[in-house]
């Protein structure tokens, strides 16, 4: 059978947009249209097969530029070292933040010393989990990101702790009940947020890029699982709520807004992703909040 | 082997399916004979059929029009009427003012009442964008509608001292100006008989209106700044149950500071759009 060689041009650049060969005679237009489609379409992965892809005899492969690219593990480790050194610069009270008087002097009060461990706490978790824990989908993202990102991190970082740390902070009206309820729900986040880590982390063997539905272990933290397709950024909401009612410190509820924000977006992609993915994916399960989000 | 390569002709077309990578430019290729060759056509429209906002302007590939309900048409172009009118009232009232008082002071004080209700009005322009009968971003309008209301009510309406102030008129006119001319082009879009005149001042009249506003606005709350320090408005001080402060004052010196970045960024997109629509020119936007 004669196969037609189909040849599509940009109509205003003229440019060469795809090359069809063996285009069988009785293809409709909107067979073609589909090849095109699928020759242009989604990225191919670094796992793909030559053989396997549709392409004819001859296959063409575009290169787009993504432009300046940075690892992710470097973004990380940038984003979060920030917050770290930058919280304690308050803390200290070093020269030039608070006035004169007050350069080096300590908080009388404890929950500011509680706030410091915790923040601190929560900022070397991330940077262990990102140096031994996480297993990384894409090696890089854009460069500007690195930009964005550490902006809004180490930006958040330094009003929180500003107000924190500040010789005027004021502790929280229901004294110590308030802060230890609060420090309890931040620990139990805590350690929920690395169950997670762990579990996602053993669902992917060191190296691949496969990617199963996650499902409860025998860690009862990780039974969050059954409610919720991402309980990671459950419990990240969950900490940083504790923070914020630990140190009834408004800047520190709008940090957690926006987190939260951007997580329920996050978490609406994911759960998205997993959906068209696997077929069997459990329906009970909600994007973030349990039965609500 | 056949070789079918499409030759050009001017025609109508659908377009083709658009591939999820690049922006690519979708190939209209309507079903023709073999034989014969496939014609396309590329109509390169001014689609501005809900109306996009001042500096920002209609995402989608050019040729594809926007399918709008009967009833989001017949709001749209109540809503557009409607606002061309209001800044039409607003201008002559203000001309009416200086041709008999021959002073521009107690001219806001005449005007404001009427400035406050279409200005506000305005904030619906963010719901079109959110429920999507109009093309825009919803960030960008969200910007321009708040930096309007900003200067309204944060800047005019609450620190009367600078209320005389020939700034004031300065961005009063700009605003004047552009919005009935803005408003009008949506309104002739929508009923699809934009006259070449309004489209031209649309595309040309933001070149001067366009700094002399944000002269204007930078020059007004300028004026207003030793009288925010004095009475220490809209600011909270330490201590407070809350543990945040906020100091009205430096506020607005941050945002006459965000000028200098984003102005040149809203004007340099509208002298693209300005020769994407005007003069057919071809611009290819950087891959971000």
């Amino acid at each position: 059978m004669k196969h037609y060689e189909v040849e599509i041009l940009d109509a205003k650049t003229r440019e060469k947009l795809c090359f069809l060969d063996k285009v069988e005679p009785h293809a409709t237009i909107a067979e073609i249209k589909n090849l095109f489609t699928k020759s242009q379409g989604k990225s191919l992965k670094d796992e793909d097969v030559l053989q396997k892809l549709p392409v004819g005899t001859t296959a063409t492969l575009y290169f787009r530029d993504l432009g300046a690219q940075i690892s992710w593990v470097t973004v990380f480790l940038t984003e979060y070292t920030g917050p770290l050194f930058i919280y304690l610069l308050f803390y200290f009270r070093v020269p030039f933040i608070y006035g004169h008087k007050y350069d080096f002097t300590s908080s009388r009060h404890t929950v500011v010393h509680l706030a410091c461990i915790c923040h601190s706490f929560h900022y070397v978790k991330r940077l262990l989990e990102t140096l031994f824990v996480h297993r990384f989908s894409h090696g890089t993202m854009p460069l500007r990101n690195i930009f964005k990102n550490c902006t809004y991190y180490w930006g958040f970082a330094a009003w929180m702790a500003y107000y924190i740390n500040h010789p005027l902070y004021t502790p929280p009206t229901y004294g110590a009940q308030q802060v230890k309820l609060a420090l309890a729900i931040f620990v139990i986040c805590q350690l929920g947020n690395f169950s997670i880590h762990m579990a996602l982390r053993d669902l992917r063997p060191a190296g691949s890029k496969t990617r199963k539905i996650p499902y409860p272990t025998k860690n009862p933290f990780t039974w969050l699982f059954l409610l919720v397709s991402c309980p990671n950024y459950t419990y990240e909401m969950g900490s940083w709520i504790g923070f914020a009612i630990m140190t009834q410190c408004l800047p520190v509820a709008l940090f957690s807004l926006a987190g939260f924000i951007q997580m329920t977006i996050w978490a609406k992609g994911k759960h998205r992703s997993y959906l068209k993915e696997f077929r069997d994916y459990p329906p009970l399960r909600m994007p973030i909040i349990p039965f609500l989000l | 082997m056949g070789r079918w390569t499409e030759a050009a002709a001017a025609g109508g077309g659908a377009s083709a399916a658009s591939s999820a990578g690049p922006p690519c430019t979708p190939l209209p290729l309507p079903a023709s004979s073999p034989g014969g060759a496939a014609t396309m056509a590329f109509s390169e429209e001014d689609g501005s059929n809900g109306g996009a906002s001042e500096a920002s302007e209609e995402r989608e590939a050019p040729g594809r029009r926007r399918r709008l309900g009967w009833a989001a048409t017949a709001w749209l172009t109540f809503y557009n009427i409607a606002m061309t009118a209001g800044w039409l009232v607003l201008a002559i009232t203000m001309v009416r003012f200086y041709m008999e008082k021959g002073t521009h002071k107690g001219l806001y004080k005449s005007i404001q009442k009427t400035l406050k209700f279409f200005q506000t009005f305005a904030l619906l322009e963010i719901v079109h964008c959110l429920i999507g009968i109009v093309p825009t971003s919803v960030l960008v309008a969200g910007v321009q509608v708040s930096s309007r209301i900003f200067m309204v009510w944060l800047i005019t309406h609450s620190i009367k001292p600078i209320q005389n102030e020939e700034s004031v008129v300065l961005f009063l006119v700009a605003w004047t100006v552009t919005e009935i001319t803005r408003y009008s082009f949506y309104t002739f879009s929508l009923l699809n008989h934009l006259p070449y005149f309004i489209k031209w001042a649309r595309y040309n009249f933001f070149i001067i209106l366009y700094p002399v506003g944000v002269a204007g606005e930078l020059l007004t709350i300028y004026a207003a700044l030793p009288h925010v320090k004095k009475s220490g408005m809209y600011s909270i001080r330490l201590p407070n149950k809350y543990n945040i402060s906020f100091d009205y004052y430096y506020f607005l010196l941050i945002t006459m500071a965000s000028y200098i970045p984003l102005f040149p960024q809203l004007y340099f997109y509208m002298l693209r759009q300005r020769r994407k629509v005007l003069h057919g020119e071809v611009i290819v936007e950087k891959d971000d």
